[in-house]
Parts: structure tokens; sequence; C-alpha cells
């Protein structure tokens, strides 16, 4: 059997800045192991641009912005196999890992790592767990399964378009599809605010006129063979259809873009914890999950808005995995937990080592939007960190950053909040 | 050529039972409407094995359904299709269920029902610990299963077909005419087949059959079901099939894993006029979750990955319509097959074998008659070493395309290539689960577009989800 010092699941964006981050950090016997026929993960099916500019200070498209990647992993010699699917993983007696995947070239087989870097990605919740009702005919397709006929594959899912959902890739379909000729004839939020990124909305429906409707849902799928129409309602406070405002519009195809899930089928059969709240892994500042040596990073850990933070992240989950198998982790004694509160839904990490000897970034996500607040870090009922801000939103994820020494100094568990101002 | 026998309708019992003729030196082949089998009531129901203590004594249904449901292990493991002998209980919730759970097990005792016991709370929780606390007891069967209905559908054509049956897909018969071999049937675009004997197994649409040789006294009242599908991960919240009592409208909504290893609820019971109308509705699926949240208060429905309805063919004289018609007794009704037809559906196969016998077809068995059909390989089954083997063999057992179901393509490509082979995406669901977890085809249907494409030598843009009219894509980028 193969045995390696690290082995990374997936070869997005999340798994390849893990390669590099531990390949810097010295590693080298390293494997990425990918399904798609080719690194960049979701990446290359997004061809827009916006991406990297906090990594590289300029504007790439998604396939760019992997290519950088791609092309440092192979200069380094990073090794990897594509179409391969990591079926299980398992602990093995001396705290190794066995990692089963199978592919058509080597068929099935085993190797045996140190660390694994847990970077699968997420998938997008679908009709089925809206319970949508209505028909099941052809024509109803996620927006990112629409994004790869039409990008990649280069066939129109429709021609008369209603998206369900304002998350980005709805928002980026809807401009895609409007360029590539079809008419988009809303997007229906079921929230009173978008999902999806300011700067998406006014660039990929504001400057095509296309409606976003809040506080609206499809109440209704029509057509046998294929989708003929829906019928659509505004909703009231509790997410219910308010009788009287449905509107039945004409269209051939629903795309949905209506959240996304991180994809831990893998981690939960290798005995990872998840969190309730992102769906992923519950981790540390190494992002260590609840198995040693088991870490996690980018859309498998929780779901971001931007690719460069899940490079960011996915860097330094590559470099605490390389310290892993050097023995190297500091002599923390004192484990903390992070809690959200307050409007916070969850932040990441869950849990802290202290003492540390690095700064550390907190990242977290609102449940709402917020005018005017402190975002808060307290160890109970100490002030560690606080600092204003104008607007947070759901969709926008938000981070802070606190010293070291202040942390070293905290006498109890963390809890990242959000106070009102002037209360 | 002129057929001995023609069967209307590729569901469960068009199915068992050209697999049961199949056996003997006869000319056979099967009508199915649509560009699938198992499109009507066999692909959207609960997919259970009835012990069979519903029905009332001495009705067909009754006699029919106990002999099914022994026949259904062995005929199962032939056709490679999943069963499993999990049980069931009926609960009862009141003084008043109390009784007519009495009542129930009187009625299997009276129809042969083997294995029933009626249990007391505690017995419950104990088999059951999830079932709700309200309960006052239950009736136990252990003889009840879980069968998956199109895979049985599939299986049993399949074989068919291995042994010489021939399926006509997309032959809507529009007029019937007696001739003076038999009967000339004519489709709806004007396709003609002749055969000496007919059977009508035309579901919901029996009694219209029917009525093309006199009808038969019965109507058929489609009643939609509507079911919610869970994932996987929930499918060990119950382990027996767990009803509640039924009424006039049916068995009430019960709560079930499937074969698969999902778990299923529903169904719900409303009268429709509309033969084809299988849309869920907001109400629906409320009432549904109401209902089996009584038996199991602590469903996780935020699990739910689908949601799909069905339509029984209810008949008005509430039993199995099965005999020769009166106009032409070569002319066999397979009317009103409501639930528990699956469970009843090997045992109307060899029934309406006697009454084809009965009215002197001459049944003579092949000597090379197979009654094996190898199941799919299911990947997702199979052990390292099976594993291995199949990739040996054909290393499109290595490529992963539905990652939820963890299908691979070499099972798609033996959906596509085996009898009867499937011609869309609904088509290769079935067949193979691809596309039927818990991210519903998103990732998996950009490459199962072009499977199918390629293997039925079409362009991409014609590939259909279930038939013509549901085409995935509309043409080109620009």
């Amino acid at each position: 059997m193969e045995t390696l010092d690290l082995v990374i699941v997936g070869g997005g964006p999340a798994g390849m800045a893990a390669a590099l981050g531990a390949y810097e950090e010295g590693i080298r016997k390293m494997l990425i192991l990918d399904r798609e026929p080719q690194l960049g993960g979701i990446l290359e099916q997004c061809i827009h641009n916006g991406f990297g500019l906090h990594r590289f200070g300029e504007e790439l498209t998604g396939p760019e912005y992997a290519d950088r990647y791609i092309q440092k992993v192979t200069e380094l010699q990073i090794p990897y196999r594509l179409q391969t699917m990591v079926l299980n993983i398992h602990m093995a007696e001396d705290r190794d890992k066995l990692i089963t995947a199978v592919n058509e070239e080597d068929g099935l087989f085993t190797v045996k790592a140190k660390a694994v870097v847990l970077a699968m990605g997420c998938r997008e919740r679908n009709r089925g767990a809206l319970n949508t009702p209505g028909t099941r005919p052809a024509g109803i397709y996620t927006a990112g399964a629409a994004q790869k006929f039409v990008n990649i594959k280069g066939y129109m899912p429709g021609k008369k378009v209603v998206i369900l959902g304002s998350g980005d890739i709805g928002l980026i379909m809807a401009r895609r599809m409007t360029l590539e000729g079809a008419k988009v004839e809303a997007v229906c939020e079921i929230q009173p605010y978008s999902g999806g990124l300011t700067r998406n909305i006014v660039q990929c429906l504001e400057d095509f006129d296309i409606p976003l409707l809040l506080s609206h849902t499809i109440t209704q799928i029509h057509g046998k063979k294929r989708v003929t129409g829906v019928t659509i309602a505004q909703v009231d406070e509790r997410k219910n259809p308010i009788p009287g405002t449905e509107r039945y519009i004409e269209c051939d195809t629903v795309l949905l873009s209506v959240g996304l899930i991180p994809e831990n089928e893998l981690s939960l059969g290798a005995g990872v914890q998840l969190d309730g709240v992102t769906g992923g892994a519950l981790v540390d500042e190494t992002r260590q999950t609840s198995l040693p040596g088991v870490f996690a990073c980018g859309n498998v850990l929780h779901v971001h808005d931007l690719v460069d933070y899940v490079s960011e992240e996915s860097d330094l989950a590559g470099r605490n995995a390389a310290k892993y198998i050097r023995h190297q982790k500091a002599e923390a004694t004192i484990q903390r937990k992070i809690t959200a509160s307050g409007g916070v839904r969850y932040v990441i990490p869950q849990t802290i080592h202290l003492p540390v000897t690095e700064d550390q970034r907190f990242y977290f996500r609102v449940g709402d939007i917020y005018n005017k607040v402190k975002i808060t870090v307290k160890s109970g009922d100490e002030v560690l960190y606080q600092k204003g801000k104008a607007k947070v939103v759901p969709g926008e994820m938000e981070s802070v950053a606190i010293k070291a020494d202040v942390l070293n100094r905290a006498g109890a568990d963390l809890e990242v909040t959000l106070v009102q101002e002037g209360k | 050529m002129i057929y001995d026998v023609a069967i209307i309708g590729g569901g469960v019992v068009g199915g068992l039972l050209a697999r049961e003729l199949s056996r003997y030196r006869i000319t056979l082949c099967i009508l199915e409407k649509e560009e699938d089998v198992a499109m009507g009531t066999s692909k959207a129901n609960s997919a259970i094995v009835h012990a069979g203590f519903d029905a009332v004594p001495g009705t067909l249904k009754a006699k029919l359904n106990v002999k099914g449901a022994f026949l259904m292990p062995k005929i199962t493991k032939e056709l490679g299709v999943p069963y499993q002998n999990n049980g069931s209980m009926v609960l009862a919730f009141t003084e008043e269920d109390l009784g007519h759970i009495r009542m129930l097990y009187q009625r299997g005792l009276d129809n042969g029902v083997p294995d029933m016991k009626l249990l007391s709370p505690e017995e419950v929780w104990e088999l059951e610990p999830n079932v709700s606390r309200e309960i006052k007891g239950a009736l136990l069967a252990s003889s009840a299963g879980i069968v998956c209905p199109y895979e049985l559908t599939i299986g049993a054509i399949g074989n068919a077909m291995d042994n010489g049956v021939e399926l006509m897909r997309s032959f809507k018969v529009a007029s019937i005419q007696e001739t003076e071999e038999g009967f000339l049937l004519t489709s709806e675009d004007s396709q003609e087949v002749s055969a000496r004997y007919v059977v009508n197994a035309a579901g919901i649409y029996s009694d219209e059959v029917a009525a093309f040789m006199g009808g038969c006294g019965v109507t058929i009242t489609p009643r939609k079901g509507e079911y919610m599908l869970l994932d996987k991960t929930q499918g060990r919240t119950v382990s027996h099939t767990i009803f509640q009592p039924p009424s006039a409208m049916g068995k009430g909504v019960l709560v079930t894993p499937t074969v698969d290893g999902n778990l299923l609820l529903g169904p719900t019971a409303v009268d429709q006029k509309d033969k084809e109308d299988t849309s869920t509705t907001a109400e629906g699926l409320n009432s549904l979750s109401e209902a089996a949240k009584r038996s199991v208060p602590d469903l996780n429905l935020r699990a739910v990955i689908t949601s799909f309805a069905g339509l029984r063919a209810t008949p008005d004289n509430h039993d199995f319509t099965i005999a020769p018609s009166e106009k032409n007794g070569r002319f066999i009704n397979a009317v009103g097959i409501e639930s528990p037809g699956l469970s009843a559906a090997p045992a109307i196969a060899e029934y309406i074998r006697d009454l084809l016998k009965e009215a002197g077809l001459a049944l003579e068995e092949k000597e090379d008659f197979h009654p094996i059909r190898p199941p799919y390989a299911k990947f997702r089954e199979r052990t390292e070493e099976e594993r291995k083997a199949l990739i040996q063999k054909d290393p499109r057992y290595g490529r992963i395309v539905c990652r939820c179901e963890t299908v691979t393509e070499g099972e798609i490509i033996e959906a596509l290539t085996r009898n009867p082979k499937a011609v869309d995406m609904d088509g290769i669901k079935r067949r193979t689960r691809a596309g039927m977890g818990r991210c519903q085809a998103g990732f998996c249907t950009p490459i199962t577009v072009e499977l199918l494409a390629q293997e039925l030598g079409i362009p991409t843009e014609q590939v259909t989800k279930f038939g013509k009219g549901s085409e995935m894509l509309m043409g080109k980028t620009k």
C-alpha cells in the first residue's frame, strides 16, 4: 500500500491551496484526488470575472484564478489523480488514515496517509429540499447544473427562465442566460433581502432590467413534460404565501439558486463531527476537525462567497496539516469554545487552543440584515474586541482579526456577537 | 405475424404476466403506451408487499394478496430485484383503533396470513423506539415486506424479453377489432398488432381499454397519493412499515424504510378526474407531514430529498376484476388493480395464466426458459473484491458518475444496453439510481445526458427526461 504524508480530497481552489500551503511547509509526499477530469473544481465553469481581487489584486475569471493554482501545482510537481472518487476514509489503528478511492485506470485502491485535508466543496440545495409543489417535468435545474451546460457543454437548458433564489450562482446565471439570448422573467427570493453579493445584484440583474422579487416564492410548477410556467406569490413574515398575490409566469425553465450545502458524507463516514449550522466540520484554529490529523477547508467547511477567502483558509489548513505531520504542534494547553450569538449565525473556528503564537481571524455570517452594529468578541463578560460596522448582511461573510496576546489573556470561552450601536 | 398473446400495459401486472407466460412456447408482446415501462402506478406507490389482512375475506384481493406476498421472495430473487421482509405494523391510537386492529387480525387469520401478533405499546417501542408514545397497541405482521416496484417491473419485463417476449413502446391502443383469428389492435399512430388472446393490464386506463371489448362494468377513478422521500441518513428511523388505521380512502399514511435505505412517507388519498395529473400540492404535502408525524413524531422533515405523486387505479366495485370479457372470452381484463396490486402481482400473473389456459391457450413449457435475471452491477452494494473484479472486467465501473448514490458509468451503460433498454434520463434513474440521491441529479445530469446521446446515437438536444416532449435542453449556446 502506498504510504504518504498527506492526502487532499478535492482539487478545487481549496484542495490546491492546501496542497501549496503544505508544500511550502516542506511536505512532498502528498496526493490530490479529484473526481473531475481537470483540477480547478467549480471555478472551471465560473467563466465570469470578479475572482482574485483580494488575493491577487486584480480581477480574474474563474478558470484564470484556478489556472494560477494549477500552474503552481504542476510546476512543483505535486501529484494528483483525476476522475478519481474517494469512497471512504478510515482511521487506522496507528492514527494514520486509510483513503479508499476508485478510478478507471487504477481501479479500486487504498492509500495510507498521516494527515488528510477534506476539500470536497459543496452541492446545491434542490427542489426536493424546498418541497415546491407541482409537476415534475423537464426544465428544472439547479443554477450550477445550468451553468455547466451553458459554459462547459455549450447547450441551453431553456429559453424563458424564472429563477428561484437569489444566491450568487443564480444571479450570475440570470446574466449568463440573458447574454445567451434567453429571457429571464424574474428572480424570486423568499427572503426580504438577497443572499447574493451586492455587486452581483447590480451587475447581473439591474444592468439587464431583470426584476428581483423579494419576499416571493414559486408556489407551483406547471407543465407535464416540459415546464410551461410557474405560479409565484408574495410571502408573509413566516414565509407563507399570501393568498391573492399569486401570479402566473409563463416559462420553460426554472433555475434554483436556493443555497449550498457542504458535501460532508465522506467526512461523516470517517467520523468527523459536524456543526449543525454550517453543515461543515467543527474545527479549531488550525482547521483540524474532531479527528486528529483530519483538516477541512473551503466550501466543505462552510460556504464562502469569495474564492479568495477559500484560498486563504485552505493555505492555513495545508500549513497546519504539515505541522501535524511533523509533530510540530505548539504546546497549547487550554481549549476554548467560540460561539455565535446576537444575530451571528456561526463562527469559524468553533474552538481555539491557547496560547496562540499568531494573531487569529474569526470568520462569521449573520442571520439577517443589521445596520449600525458593533461586532463584538467577548470572553465571558469581558469585551476583547469591538469594531463598528454600518451594515452587515447574510450574503457577505464577515471576519475579525484578534491579536494573539489578547486571546491568550482570555479567561473563559469566547463569543462573537453583534451589539446594536448606542446600546 | 400474429402473436399468441398481446398484453396491454407494461406495468407490474403486465410485466409479471409476460414473464410468467415466457415460460411457454407461445409468442407474446407487450404494448406500452409510453416510451419506457413502469411509467404509471408501478413507478410511484408505497412499494409495500402487504401481508394480506386488509382485504375482506373471500374477495379476489384477499386471495391474490396473500398468495402474491408468498411468491414475492422467490420471484424477486430470480429477477435480481431488491426485496426485504421487514414486517409491518398497524398502529392503534384509540380504543376504537384497538377494536379495528383486532378485526384486521381476525381478517388476516381468515385470509390465511401467517405470523401476525397483537402488540402492547411497550412491545411496539421495544421494536420501534421512534414510534409515537400515544399509541395503544399495534398489529404486527411479520410476513409483510418492501420491494422496489419499478425495478420489479423492469426486471420482469427484462427477463421476459430475454426469454423471447417483444416489447413495443409508444404503442397506445386506439382500437381493438375482433378478427377471425383473434384481435387486431391499432395504435394511435396506426401501427397494427394481431393477437389470438389479449390481456388488458392497462392500470389506470384499464376501464377504457375494457370498453374496446364491451366494457366490464367497472369505472376507474384515479386516486392521487402524494409522497415524500427522505435522505438515507433517515432510513433507520423505523425498520418496519408503520401503518395507521385504514379508512374508506385507503390504508392511511405510512412511514417505511425503502429497499434502497431511504425513508418514505405517504400517501395522501384524493380522488380526481385527470388520469395524468401527478402533480404534488402544498395541501397534500402539508397534510402528509402532519399525518406521518402522528406515527413518528420526531421525523426529520428537513431531510426530504424529493416529493412525488402517483395515481391508484381505484375501481368503483372495490375489488380486483380479473376475468374474460363477456363479449369475447379470449380477451382477459385485469381491471381495478389498486393496492395491494403490487403485492398481488405475482399471483395475478399466475391467475391470468390459468384464465388464458381455460380460454383455450395451449401452454407447453419451454425447455430453454431461463428464470434468472442477474441484477445490475450495483457498485455501491458490492464488496471490495467484487468491485475490483468489475473494474477489471470493464474499467467504466471505475468511473463514478452519480456521486450521491455511487453509480458508475458501467452501470449506466448496462441500463442503456440491457433489456428493457433505458431510453431517457428517468429510465436510467430507475434502473441505476443515478440522480436519485440527495443532490437530485445536480451533478450527474450533464454526464448522463452525454452518455445517453452517445449510446442512443442521437444529438444531445434530443435527450429527454421521460419521452418525447420532455427534452432536457433547448439548443446550443451562441
